[in-house]
């Protein structure tokens, strides 16, 4: 019961906030290195926020919260985010 | 008057008032106990478990989970509230104290930072994890505490919005100066009163 999804449930939070196909953005993890769409990384969603971690090593990829009007994003477990055009 | 006249939905109607007196604002009554998970349940064999204090510490002191369990344990019965606004009534936990295991350190500081097992920390005032109010607990309804809610051990701070009450909990540092964590430093309140509706930043 630990409300883990895989990263295409994370992607739709994503997509109210950056204009493109998220589920298809790459992310590079800060832990290992590996590069990995996020639809491929495993998300934990509950009503607090989302957590989006690394497939390979766990580690906190993303923190998406929205709440008290404001949309937050923690990205420090990203070295790079890549969102292609089109 | 007779037991006959007094009607089974005026009694329920006196119950909900007594109970609805024990919720905080913005907050429903929940029967079940919801899982809030930011990650893998971790799952630390006991022989390998211990809890730690550190930080502005004279020495670190360290129990291990024999010795834990062999420290003083109390029954606690408190309702609890999550910021995602269920709150529960009369939970019965047993744990030991915050001042059982502080009384064994000598310390100079003015904040805790819990910390846990997959990373997961919380801050708090020292004052306000001392003087009965805070406990590591073991035991849930009577029951060994289930991994999925925070076994073997957890942080319980009831009188907080419930993220505060760390579960898997490794430890605390002691600090002299705060540090917002895992959902204070995105968005939650550093705080978080249930009955000042403490949720998030601003508030």
């Amino acid at each position: 019961m630990e409300h883990k999804l895989d990263g295409n449930a994370a992607a739709g939070n994503l997509q109210a906030i950056f204009p493109f196909e998220m589920t298809l953005a790459q992310v590079t993890c800060t832990g290992c290195g590996t590069t990995n769409v996020i639809g491929a990384t495993a998300a934990y969603m509950h009503g607090m926020g989302t957590i989006v971690r690394c497939p390979r090593c766990d580690n906190v990829l993303i923190r998406i919260v929205h709440a008290g009007g404001r949309h937050l994003l923690d990205m420090r477990g990203v070295r790079v985010l890549q969102m292609k055009e089109g | 008057m007779s037991e006959g006249f007094i009607s089974r939905g005026f009694r329920g109607r006196r119950q909900q008032s007594e109970q609805s007196g024990r919720i905080p604002p913005g907050q429903y009554l929940e029967r079940g106990f919801p899982v809030l998970s930011a990650g893998p349940t971790p799952h630390t064999p006991l022989a390998a478990w211990d809890f730690s204090i550190v930080g502005e510490v004279d020495q670190p002191k360290r129990w291990s989970w024999d010795e834990f369990r062999a420290l003083p344990h109390e029954t606690i019965t408190k309702d609890i509230h999550c910021v995602t606004k269920w709150s529960k009534l009369d939970t019965h936990w047993v744990g030991v104290s915050l001042d059982t295991l502080l009384a064994q350190v000598m310390y100079d500081a003015s904040y805790v930072i819990a910390f846990s097992d997959g990373g997961y920390t919380t801050n708090l005032p020292l004052d306000e994890v001392t003087g009965g109010q805070a406990w590591v607990v073991d035991t849930y309804e009577g029951q060994p505490l289930e991994s999925q809610h925070g076994g073997p051990a957890r942080l319980l701070v009831p009188h907080l919005y419930f993220w505060k009450s760390a579960k898997w909990v490794r430890g605390l540092r002691l600090v002299d100066d705060d540090e917002p964590g895992f959902w204070e430093s995105l968005g939650y309140n550093n705080h978080g009163d249930p009955w000042k509706e403490e949720r998030y930043w601003g508030d």
